[in-house]
């Protein structure tokens, strides 16, 4: 028996002028679960992100989260309902030292709702610990730099870092992963492991598809804005529209 | 510089960890740290006592610098949260037009009209600009530029609060030296609250949307709720300029939303530093005195804006105080390169 849906996304469409960035997607996400989604570079997949999440109003189409409508809902809003996400290309606060930049999402209206009578209340401390927990070392004087002076690995990390902020009950992650060097991705994984060990689900897109497919076990395929393929990732790979898309077609389709 | 020579900047041993967190072992630590301010702070309160000395012309001057340097104040805490305004005239409009109106038509006095011309204007400056609050950069940038021209053609037009010939004749305020004091001591207390203030958690998420508004929505937070929030809290020290400005003349008329309210503080915050609450004081307290000794040659002063806005845009971006800052807390000195054969 299935759990609860967590989320359920219906026939979802996004076009930019004449472009249909996403057509008629749809995929349920159930409580527990996780889901990773791939395909090749501009078929949707950051769209799809930003349509969920309220960064974008679709065109049609409905998001049910928790059994309520959340189609086209302002960002913030959706954050306090308990959807955390991540950006691809990092947008981190470059002007404060890299712990002050969790200072903001600890100052939402969820965060402020949820640690009240808590044993949190020095926001700096929390954000020092939660940087700790992404690899930031804590004894080094990395948490206290400027952002602006980090490498990009630590910036990826503190995206990371700002969705754990939320407490979230659904992770976003777009592109997590790319421009990592091999070991930071080897120390992240553990750190998804756990954020699921948790009890929180999570989408996340994501190019590199061995470490994908450990943390998840659903993935769905887009191609030109289109689902071609959903299932467990074995099955996802078998599929012959995947392949065709990756590696391109065989002869024969194209007569 | 010689060849073979370098120039070493070392920052002084009393800053530890953060730019903010001081490790201070000695009394003259502290005097170094807080002697700048402190000298700063009794210049600002002595003067308007030196009337004798200075001259009732001189102490208008002041006067004016320190209106200059409300309203910079204003646009600094608004650039701060990523709002660049090109029309602090309105802000100083509303306040100066607020208190001629309480004024004339309720008969307050100055004591009651001023604090309630203050609040009122910034509360209805938020109203009219909420809607285009959600603008980014140049377009917000032009609407503000374009909201003094239009009310003061409104009031043009209509003939309302006086049309054409304002209104005059309002109730005395005490004299210069009065006026001067009231307004410098607003002007460190504003500087003074809003440095406090971007210094808490509340002032950190406004310097945030400032970086990037994405990631604060991101964050779960009502970006234009709190844009809204700091137009309430930048409007105020401007309404108050236009206030105290209004019963300082005893009258208030089309020209409180002049061209010049807007773009004096933009100077005095770009000679100063942008984003720098005491840099811009510096620059309107710069800027105001200069003005005034460039009278003597009629048009062509604003010429000599022009140049001085040019050479601090391109010759020194960052500002006056930032400048004096990083010069104060960094020692320098020239040391010789160290030859190729020793770094092996």
């Amino acid at each position: 028996m299935k759990n609860k849906e967590l989320l359920k996304v219906t026939g979802l469409s996004k076009s930019f002028g004449g472009v249909k960035a996403v057509n008629n997607v749809s995929f349920t996400l159930y409580e527990g679960e996780s889901i990773g989604v791939i395909g090749p570079n501009g078929s949707g997949k950051s769209t799809l992100i930003n349509l969920i999440t309220g960064f974008i109003k679709p065109d049609s189409g409905t998001v049910i989260y928790k059994g309520r409508n959340i189609t086209g809902i302002a960002p913030n809003r959706a954050v306090n309902l308990g959807i955390a996400r991540s950006f691809q290309m990092v947008r981190p606060f470059y002007n404060m030292e890299a712990y002050k930049n969790l200072i903001i999402p600890l100052y939402s209206p969820r965060v402020k709702k949820q640690l009240q009578g808590g044993n949190f209340g020095d926001r700096d401390e929390i954000a020092i610990q939660l940087l700790e927990d992404v690899g930031f070392e804590r004894e080094s004087q990395i948490p206290y730099k400027l952002t602006g002076s980090l490498p990009h690995g630590y910036l990826k990390r503190l995206e990371l870092a700002r969705c754990l902020c939320l407490e979230p009950d659904l992770v976003v992650l777009d592109e997590l992963f790319s421009g990592m060097s091999m070991s930071e991705v080897a120390s992240t994984v553990p750190i998804l492991e756990r954020i699921l060990q948790e009890g929180r689900d999570m989408i996340m897109i994501e190019h590199r598809i061995r470490e994908l497919f450990r943390i998840v076990n659903k993935v769905i395929c887009l191609n030109f804005g289109k689902k071609i393929a959903e299932g467990t990732p074995e099955e996802v790979m078998n599929t012959k529209e995947v392949k065709e898309a990756y590696l391109g077609s065989e002869g024969e389709s194209i007569a | 510089m010689k060849a073979g020579y370098r120039k070493e900047r070392i920052d002084r041993g009393i800053k530890a960890r953060a730019d903010d967190i001081f490790a201070i072992s000695s009394y003259r630590e502290i005097l170094y740290l807080t002697g700048p301010r402190i000298l700063a702070v009794l210049a600002l309160l002595i003067y308007p006592l030196l009337t004798d000395v200075t001259g009732a012309y001189w102490q208008t001057v002041a006067f004016i610098a320190c209106i200059i340097a409300l309203l910079t104040l204003s646009w600094n805490f608004l650039f701060s949260v990523g709002l660049v305004s090109l029309g602090q005239a309105y802000f100083f409009g509303v306040g100066a037009y607020f208190t001629g109106f309480f004024d004339r038509t309720i008969g307050l006095p100055p004591l009651y009209s001023i604090p309630l011309a203050t609040v009122a204007g910034a509360i209805l400056c938020t109203i009219i600009i909420y809607p285009v609050l959600r603008l980014r950069g140049i377009y917000f940038a032009l609407i503000t530029f374009a909201l003094p021209l239009f009310l003061m053609r409104i009031i043009e037009a209509t003939g309302y609060l006086g049309g054409t010939e304002g209104i005059s004749g309002l109730q005395r305020l005490p004299g210069i030296t009065f006026s001067l004091y009231v307004t410098v001591v607003i002007v460190l207390a504003v500087t003074f609250i809003f440095l406090r203030l971007f210094d808490t958690d509340y002032g950190l998420v406004l310097r945030a949307i400032h970086d990037n508004d994405m990631s604060v929505l991101a964050g779960g937070l009502n970006v234009q709720l709190y844009k809204a929030q700091a137009v309430f809290i930048a409007a105020m020290p401007a309404t108050f300029a236009g206030a105290l400005m209004t019963l300082h003349y005893r009258i208030v008329g089309m020209p409180a939303f002049a061209v010049e309210y807007s773009i004096l503080p933009l100077t005095a915050a770009v000679v100063g530093g942008t984003g720098t609450f005491a840099g811009g004081v510096l620059g309107a307290f710069i800027l105001v005195p200069f003005s005034e000794l460039l009278r003597a040659f009629g048009t062509l002063r604003i010429v000599m804006y022009g140049i001085m806005l040019l050479f601090f845009v391109v010759g020194l971006p960052e500002g006056i105080y930032r400048f004096a800052q990083r010069k104060y807390f960094q020692f320098e000195r020239i040391v010789p390169l160290e030859e190729k054969a020793d770094e092996k």
